[in-house]
């Protein structure tokens, strides 16, 4: 390991909070008054200081590539943040070759999505705040994988959590979406809870909290033996905090109402970077991790789960984000899935491949968004293709990508997450299945998003059709550039199997990621089942491809749309009320939560404990008005009690005393 | 140590009082000046508590600054101030608070009987300083009786509607607390004559004092002289925290109290009570606080998720953050009594960043009650596009209050919760939805006065945002939210050595006497 001090890693932390205090301090000043900035300068100043973020990320990229050791880091270590008690916690700031990876995709795609979004909110009145709530959101997250210990990343995880809310919640005067961000920031709690509780354990039984520690004592076969019967709870409850932050079943509710916030947020909080988090942190934990079959069996068998369930739900939904919102869901329950079978580096590959087409899809229901006047409504759509030449060309892309098409990147890290799952020791076979059906699945719903909005008959009212508009360059831009991210940014993970005919290319993430997260040797033939890398991958990919054209073909011929939904009756009305979770959420969480509280303050507090002071001091009272009686102002009745006072206490003297 | 830096404590303590007679003695047409004499008094308690600061030395663990006049010598009663790492950031936070308060929390029409308000204010200041100071027992108890005769008045005189049925029961709850332990004090002082041949009420000598104790059964503890003179402290002190069941007093007597009440109530006197603890019962009984641990954690646990539902449920908002003081009160409970250095620290710390917080949100709900006047939580709805700086400021005490990381709340809970895990993980598990239900009834109280539609209730568009005072308030909160959050170590190394020292001797003493 060659540790080398830096200042790279705080200065990409800061940039994005000078802009915060820009927009959100300073620009307020001069202007006297909030909601005053303009909006190119407010989007300027923002965007401004997360690109500087970028270029020092590359600066930092390079540095590490050209390093000679093993696993070469950039440290800053500014000051103790606690220390007393035998607790040290230094605010230790690093970037690796995992967290770099990472700084780029954030900084990088939120300097697009700044970009973007400078364009896109120009006519909001409070677009101030939100350029200052959106570098607050960067902040926090370079700190989430810059902290080189948990107490950091929780403080960079619990801060995006705050942004999250903020921007959620960004038009705050309708009380759906006020409610949207108070339910993401409530149920994201409850995995904190569970991340606690993960972060509390690990002290007790390591006594640190460092990342770099962890990870080295891990080596260490003494301490190995000592962690192993504790290494389960440990685990899954870390792995508690991941399903909130990262929007998994049980707590994946949070996610689909969170679309209420402006769309460049959902691109880059809800599918690029913050619900991403809790993939990070188990593929940076891996070494833990690895010491928990039945953990990793957990996280195996629920991020399968969900990507399943979560795709079922998207296909039948009408609302263009809510789609996107449930693929999320499902595409990060692909990653876990890959966790959970100790791919932890295909994780990270697809990690980064859907951060590149999924923001692009947002970005790009964003740009359709803005052309039919806040439309959200895929039903009233259809036939935009003519109307949104750049949308359309830069969707299609990352809907192939998506979907798995052949050489998209969506392609190389999805075919290899299924093929892990029976390939490496840690695989299930059943889950393969799964895998694919959700993997076709995702194709069909995406193909069905492309048809609704695209293709097929023009369900546009005339008024928003008179109006409807191809988005200003700004946002086409960065729809171009993640459009090539989503398109190439697989060749960085070029399986073995494909890279030897390509004249011996390098699958280069798998390489880079090693010193961090270890390469595992992926057999050419399944251990698990027994197939083929080239049969899975082939097979996959006709799967993929029969998948999408299937749901563009069926979805745009729009009178099919309603027969073929009636056809399946209850069952789409089952999907598209999302298997009624929330409303069961709502029977067995928030009504009793509600009625215990009720029974707490109207109740316990005002009879029980309250009724027992007053009960006291009517007791009183009623003894003292009895007393009274023997106020008499008689003095010869004063002086008998006296008397008999006195007898009293000397009777008492005497048993004391004597 | 020279003179002038051992009479500083005492200047401390008695600058209020003298500020008081000041008070008393101006002349009626000179008493629309009260306010500014009372902001003055509050500025120059804060650069006393600032040469403080600079004086403290904080590599030492014992007690500094040591004023000694003798009272009543043959007692072993004496007028004794001294400080030390624990009392130092609350007798910081005493003088920080108070000009916040006073700037922030004045009402802006009339007020009537001025005068007497203004001196209560001083007096209980003044009392305040001297229990954190006073390292003589009897003097702690005089200045701790001092203090609940301001507030029974201010409640009294310039409450709610129920004021009386509310200072009356705040008054009696503390007295038959306070009675109790004037009987152990003299007890303890009774005793250490035969312990040192006369009798002390010097705390430093009192608490080298060892008493009988036997766990080995809860009969026998409960014959143990420890285990009485340790719940006859830990009583008096655990109502004022307030521990459930003994939480009744609160809730009524911030929802009667004037805003300014409110506050002291709750960022300071408060604190009396486990400053208490931390100061008292615990060290000076440590055996019988170790066996009876596991009750008052439990308590605490209860306590935080008791004092959660009940705010949940509440419409009046000064009531919510009552109970909400509540909740946050028990994880310094469960702090203390998990007899883990971590945890202590984070106790001492959760006191300070309390008294912020808390503070923050009932000058929060005083800002709305002055312009508005209610409180109730549905009146309210859609101010943050009319009073954005009111909105900014109260999500920074709402931030602040569910303890998110980078604020104060964070550097308190974080360590007592991770201490008392090392003990207690089942307790700390349950303390732990606490961190949940908190999140749950601070972003309701928010939503339900700052966002949503515009309330139709009351005419509020033309409702005025802070004005220049009560932005200086909120600002020197602000910055101790965030300013502790990110660099708790710039404001508590100080209190290092004291802790240090006061977490090995506890844990020693608690388990080998």
């Amino acid at each position: 390991m060659e540790t080398m001090n830096s200042s790279l890693p705080l200065l990409i932390l800061l940039f994005p909070l000078i802009g915060f205090f820009f927009n959100g301090v300073i620009m307020p000043l001069a202007y006297r008054g909030f909601a005053k900035t303009p909006a190119n300068t407010a989007g300027g100043i923002a965007t401004f200081f997360i690109g500087l973020s970028f270029v020092l990320s590359l600066f930092a990229f390079v540095a590490l590539k050209g390093a000679t050791g093993n696993d070469p880091s950039l440290v800053t270590n500014c000051f103790d943040w606690f220390n007393f008690g035998g607790l040290v916690i230094p605010f230790e700031l690093r970037i690796d070759k995992l967290s770099g990876l990472l700084v780029m995709i954030i900084t990088g795609i939120g300097t697009l999505i700044h970009l973007y979004s400078t364009s896109y909110m120009h006519d909001d009145e409070c677009v101030g705040r939100y350029f200052s709530y959106l570098n607050l959101f960067c902040f926090n997250m370079l700190l989430l994988v810059l902290g080189n210990n948990l107490p950091l990343l929780f403080f960079g995880w619990e801060g995006v959590g705050l942004c999250s809310y903020l921007l959620i919640g960004f038009w705050y005067t309708d009380t759906e979406k006020a409610n949207a961000g108070k339910k993401a920031f409530i149920v994201n709690r409850i995995g904190d809870l569970g991340f606690l509780i993960g972060m509390f354990l690990l002290f007790r039984e390591l006594g640190t909290l460092s990342l770099t520690s962890i990870n080295e004592l891990l080596h260490n076969p003494d301490v190995i033996a000592r962690i192993t019967p504790h290494a389960t709870l440990i685990c899954l409850s870390l792995f508690v905090g991941a399903t909130g932050k990262s929007a998994q079943i049980p707590l994946y509710v949070w996610l689909p109402d969170a679309m209420s916030g402006p769309t460049p947020v959902s691109a880059l909080i809800h599918a690029a970077t913050m619900v991403t988090a809790g993939v990070y942190m188990i593929a940076r934990l891996n070494p833990l991790f690895e010491l928990s079959p039945v953990a990793l069996q957990v996280i195996a068998h629920t991020g399968a789960l969900t990507a399943l369930f979560a795709g079922t739900i998207a296909i039948a939904q009408t609302d263009i984000k809510k789609v996107l919102a449930y693929s999320t869901v499902s595409q990060l329950g692909f990653m876990f899935l890959a966790c959970g079978v100790g791919a932890y580096q295909t994780a990270v590959f697809h990690l980064m491949t859907h951060a590149f087409f999924k923001a692009l899809l947002f970005l790009g229901s964003g740009s359709v968004i803005h052309a039919c006047h806040h439309e959200q409504d895929m039903t009233k759509m259809g036939g935009l293709k003519k109307y949104l030449p750049h949308t359309h060309v830069t969707m299609l892309i990352g809907s192939l990508a998506i979907s798995g098409i052949p050489f998209f990147s969506g392609f190389f890290s999805k075919d290899e997450i299924l093929y892990s799952t029976i390939a490496l020791p840690n695989g299930i076979s059943y889950l393969f299945i799964v895998g694919v059906l959700t993997a076709a699945l995702t194709a069909v719903y995406t193909g069905r998003m492309m048809a609704l909005t695209f293709y097929g008959k023009e369900r546009l009212d005339h008024h928003t059709k008179e109006h409807l508009h191809e988005s200003p360059g700004m946002m086409t831009f960065p729809l171009y550039v993640l459009a090539g991210l989503a398109a190439l940014g697989g060749f960085l993970g070029v399986p073995h199997l494909m890279g030897d005919y390509l004249g011996h290319m390098p699958h280069f993430l798998s390489n880079w990621l090693d010193p961090i997260v270890p390469a595992k040797h992926l057999p050419l033939v399944g251990v698990k089942l027994p197939l083929h890398e080239g049969v899975v991958m082939v097979g996959s990919s006709i799967i993929a491809i029969a998948a999408y054209f299937a749901g563009v073909k069926i979805f745009s011929r729009v009178l099919f749309v309603t027969d073929l939904l009636k056809g399946f009756g209850p069952v789409h009305k089952v999907l598209a009320n999302k298997y009624y979770i929330d409303e069961l959420y709502h029977q067995i969480v928030v009504i009793p939560v509600r009625n215990i509280s009720k029974f707490s303050s109207d109740v316990v507090d005002r009879y029980v404990f309250d009724g027992a002071v007053n009960g006291l001091g009517r007791s009183v009272r009623w003894m003292s008005s009895g007393l009274r009686g023997l106020q008499t102002g008689d003095l010869q009745t004063y002086g008998i009690m006296m008397l008999g006072g006195l007898l009293l206490a000397m009777f008492f003297i005497f048993k004391v005393f004597i | 140590m020279d003179s002038t830096s051992s009479t500083l404590l005492s200047w401390i303590v008695f600058t209020p009082m003298i500020f008081a007679v000041i008070a008393l003695l101006t002349p009626s047409f000179m008493e629309s000046k009260l306010r500014t004499l009372t902001l003055i008094q509050t500025l120059v308690s804060a650069v006393l508590g600032i040469m403080l600061y600079m004086g403290f030395d904080g590599t030492s663990s014992t007690m500094q600054m040591v004023h000694f006049i003798p009272w009543l010598p043959d007692w072993g009663i004496n007028y004794r101030v001294g400080i030390d790492g624990i009392s130092l950031p609350l007798v910081l936070l005493t003088s920080f608070i108070s000009p916040a308060a006073i700037l922030g929390t004045w009402p802006h029409g009339e007020l009537k009987k001025e005068k007497f308000f203004v001196v209560l204010i001083m007096a209980l200041q003044s009392g305040m300083y001297g229990t954190f100071l006073s390292t003589d027992l009897f003097l702690f108890y005089f200045f701790w009786e001092i203090v609940l005769i301001p507030m029974f008045f201010m409640i009294g005189i310039w409450g709610g509607k129920d004021r009386i049925y509310a200072t009356i029961k705040f008054f009696i709850y503390t007295m038959i607390g306070s009675l109790l332990m004037l009987v152990a004090i003299f007890w303890l002082i009774h005793s250490s004559q035969e312990f040192f041949g006369q009798p002390t009420a010097n705390m430093a000598q009192l608490s080298q004092m060892s008493f009988g104790f036997d766990g080995s059964s809860l009969a026998n503890a409960f014959r143990s002289p420890q285990t009485y003179l340790f719940l006859a402290f830990a009583l008096a002190f655990v109502i004022k925290v307030p521990m459930v069941p003994f939480h009744t007093w609160l809730p009524d007597a911030h929802v009667q109290a004037p805003t300014v009440g409110s506050v002291f109530l709750a960022a300071v006197l408060l604190k009396l009570g486990t400053y208490g603890l931390m100061r008292i019962a615990i060290p000076f009984f440590p055996q019988a606080a170790l066996y009876f641990s596991d009750f008052f954690i439990l308590m605490g646990v209860i306590g935080i998720i008791y004092g959660a539902f009940c705010a949940l449920s509440q419409t009046d908002f000064k009531k919510l953050v009552a109970y909400s003081s509540v909740s946050h009160m028990g994880y310094i409970m469960v702090g203390l009594f998990s007899f883990q250095k971590v945890a202590i620290a984070g106790s001492l710390y959760q006191m300070i960043n309390h008294g912020i917080s808390a503070g923050g949100l009932f000058m929060i709900v005083g800002f709305l009650y002055e312009r508005l006047h209610t409180r109730n939580l549905e009146d309210f709805g859609g101010l943050a596009k009319i009073v954005p700086l009111m909105a900014i400021a109260f999500m920074i005490m709402t931030l602040s209050s569910v303890a998110l990381p980078g604020s104060n709340g964070f550097v308190g809970e974080f360590p007592i919760l991770l201490g008392a895990f090392q003990v207690q993980p089942v307790f700390v598990l349950f303390a732990g939805t606490g961190v949940i239900l908190g999140a749950i009834y601070a972003l309701k109280a928010y939503q339900m006065v700052m966002l949503g539609p515009k309330t139709t209730r009351h005419d509020v568009s033309h409702l005025h945002d802070l004005d220049a005072k009560e932005i200086i308030a909120m600002i020197t909160l602000t910055i101790f939210v965030f300013g502790i959050g990110f660099f708790p170590r710039t404001f508590f190394w100080k209190s290092d050595a004291t802790l240090e020292e006061y977490g090995t001797t506890v844990i020693q003493k608690s388990r080998n006497p």
